[in-house]
């Protein structure tokens, strides 16, 4: 039949597959159970959209498949930690989040269980599939339960290290990564701490702090301003939880105006953790929060969504200027 | 009682070394009693308590941690040890004085039930209390939270079992139901259900708050092996448990639906459902310790 199709027709798992930093999850899993570390697998009946496919290929007897029960999978992770192994459970980030909110507050973060919560096409990334494939609420909700750990990596490289670097992390995380289209910041690969953010410079004009997706349209912004004469910096704060203070307090010491970018609502997200820090400390550097302003995306292919919002590289370069103007 | 058919066609026979002995019979009958008895005791610390949903489970709490379950005294971290869950985590005051009594903690904690910084409260809290084997209190997590670890134990190819206590209210939570499709499509044989089908939950009547029967065809079509049993004959409910347990030739998970009583061994408690929560003053909980103790419940 395949050869009855036109060259434009395709299919998800193979165009999936294609996807530059999609098998980063799935690569990094196969690497730490081949260490010998007890790693497992579970997803709700997306394996081709997260890539644990591979994984699930290479290593079936570690994998589980959910099926569509979000709430079983994070629950029955919760139990799978208690007999020493590490899950990494993997959905859509708005269903993780926001349909799984209690079972991970009280069979994953209370319970302190060192399950690792994979929340994939996050933010605006799933353009015009929808309000309920949108995830611009996790960041505030995943930072306020207590004992867990909140990363946003800004590409595959960088989720590589930050897989790696916490396998044994003796709390649970919450991972919020893209979909797999993401462009590549890190080519070279990246050291991650988790708590430390990455400092790419410090402005005087201007320092945008960012974390996932937008680091990448983020330096771009920061390297054209620098080339017309400003002085922009960029710090990538993939640990939104445990946060970067001292890296946000430099920063507010230095530049006139912290910018912080997120695919995100500005509510209760990186912007609000970075608010928090400034005001408790008393800075005075002007903040200026960019992101999804309390209000449901539009939909639209993701780039014209990126666009729209300002979320690209013209975008934030755009809000960077209006913010020292 | 020592034959029954399984609906998958196997029958499900009690062997003779699983059939109770009179002493041990007689042991478990005490160990109900001071279950009941401790439960009492306990709440009379705390003023308030769920006396009535440990009276109706009190047999099967006696039954799995005195007779069924693989456990080590003294060793609540055992790895091997078969798991207890309840998903009607509102009955902790019952177990609490069972893992003291099994040497998971010193039984002194028990002074300290509900009072500031105490490990034991109305819910049981694994990372506070050793011996639970996790926390409950939302209810409907906990056959989820079984499924998951016997899918890790199987990964690491250890074979303990783990006894998931549900209220029969909480079939109505729609987790429960996630899980059961779960457990059953990955064959946890080794996941037994209990459900405490005492028919009243706190607004009333089970079936008039949110009809759950006929409950053991629902068990069924979710492809577990089902038995129903009378929850308070401890002779029929520990050997059944046994045969259960032994029983290496069952592919699927398992289901107990127990028939209980709310509140049994009171009788104005089980006649009453808003004993779902309550307290006994001084002198009704004399009287209620002395009706206990002159109690002999075997069905």
């Amino acid at each position: 039949m395949t050869q009855l199709l036109s060259k434009d027709s395709w299919q998800y798992r193979e165009i999936n597959r294609r996807a530059p930093s999609l098998p980063t999850l799935s690569n990094a899993l196969i690497a730490l159970a081949d260490a010998g570390h007890p790693v497992m697998a579970g997803t709700a009946d997306l394996q081709y959209s997260n890539g644990l496919s591979d994984f699930a290929q290479r290593y079936p007897e570690r994998f589980v498949q959910f099926g569509i029960s979000e709430q079983n999978m994070v629950s029955a992770a919760a139990g799978m930690a208690t007999t020493g192994v590490i899950p990494y459970v993997a959905t859509f980030a708005s269903f993780l989040a926001l349909l799984c909110c209690e079972q991970i507050r009280m069979d994953v973060a209370y319970c302190k269980q060192p399950v690792r919560l994979i929340g994939h096409h996050t933010g605006i990334s799933l353009g015009f599939y929808g309000t309920s494939h949108h995830a611009t609420e996790d960041i505030a909700i995943m930072r306020s339960i207590a004992n867990l750990a909140v990363v946003s990596t800004a590409d595959g490289p960088a989720l590589d290290a930050a897989l790696r670097a916490t396998v044994d992390y003796p709390l649970p995380i919450y991972f919020r990564i893209h979909r797999g289209h993401d462009p590549v910041v890190y080519e070279n690969g990246v050291a991650f701490e988790l708590g430390r953010a990455i400092v790419h410079g410090i402005g005087k004009d201007i320092t945008i702090i960012a974390a996932g997706y937008p680091v990448h349209g983020a330096k771009r912004a920061m390297e054209e301003l620098n080339a017309a004469g400003h002085s922009v910096g960029l710090i990538d704060m993939h640990s939104i939880k445990p946060l970067d203070e001292d890296a946000i307090l430099e920063a507010s010491a230095r530049s006139k105006v912290i910018l912080t970018v997120e695919e995100h609502n500005i509510l209760g997200g990186l912007g609000g953790a970075v608010a928090e820090v400034l005001a408790e400390k008393g800075r005075g550097a002007r903040l200026v929060r960019h992101g999804i302003r309390d209000e449901y995306s539009l939909i639209a292919p993701p780039t014209h969504l990126y666009r729209h919002y300002r979320l690209d590289g013209d975008g934030i370069r755009a809000v960077a200027l209006e913010s020292i103007a | 009682m020592s034959v029954r058919q399984t609906p998958g066609g196997h029958l499900l026979v009690a062997r003779s070394h699983e059939l109770l002995s009179d002493e041990q019979l007689a042991f478990l009958h005490e160990r109900a009693r001071f279950i009941r008895l401790e439960t009492l005791r306990l709440i009379s610390i705390a003023k308030v308590g769920h006396y009535t949903s440990v009276f109706s489970c009190a047999e099967i709490f006696a039954a799995l941690y005195y007779d069924v379950m693989r456990l080590r005294k003294g060793e609540p971290a055992w790895t091997d040890r078969d798991r207890f869950l309840m998903g009607k985590g509102h009955a902790a005051v019952g177990l609490f004085p069972i893992l003291a009594d099994l040497g998971f903690f010193d039984p002194a904690w028990l002074e300290s039930y509900t009072r500031l910084g105490s490990p034991l409260g109305d819910h049981p809290d694994m990372t506070k209390v050793p011996g639970v084997d996790f926390s409950s209190g939302s209810i409907g997590h906990a056959l989820s939270n079984g499924v998951g670890m016997l899918l890790g134990a199987r990964f690491q190819q250890r074979d303990f079992n783990a006894f998931v206590l549900l209220g029969d209210g909480e079939m109505q939570e729609g987790q429960v139901w996630e899980a059961a499709l779960s457990a059953a499509s990955h064959n946890l044989s080794n996941l037994i259900a209990i459900v405490d089908r005492n028919g009243y939950q706190l607004d009333g009547k089970v079936d008039d708050v949110m009809a759950i029967e006929p409950l053991d065809e629902k068990w069924r079509a979710f492809g577990w092996e089902v038995h129903t049993v009378d929850g308070h004959d401890l002779e029929a409910l520990t050997t059944l448990l046994r045969a259960v347990k032994a029983d290496r030739a069952r592919t699927k998970p398992c289901c107990i639906i127990a028939r209980t009583v709310k509140g049994k061994g009171i009788d104005y408690m089980e006649t009453e459902p808003g004993w779902h929560l309550g307290y006994l003053g001084a002198e009704d909980e004399a009287k209620a310790r002395e009706t206990i103790m002159n109690t002999v419940i075997s069905q």
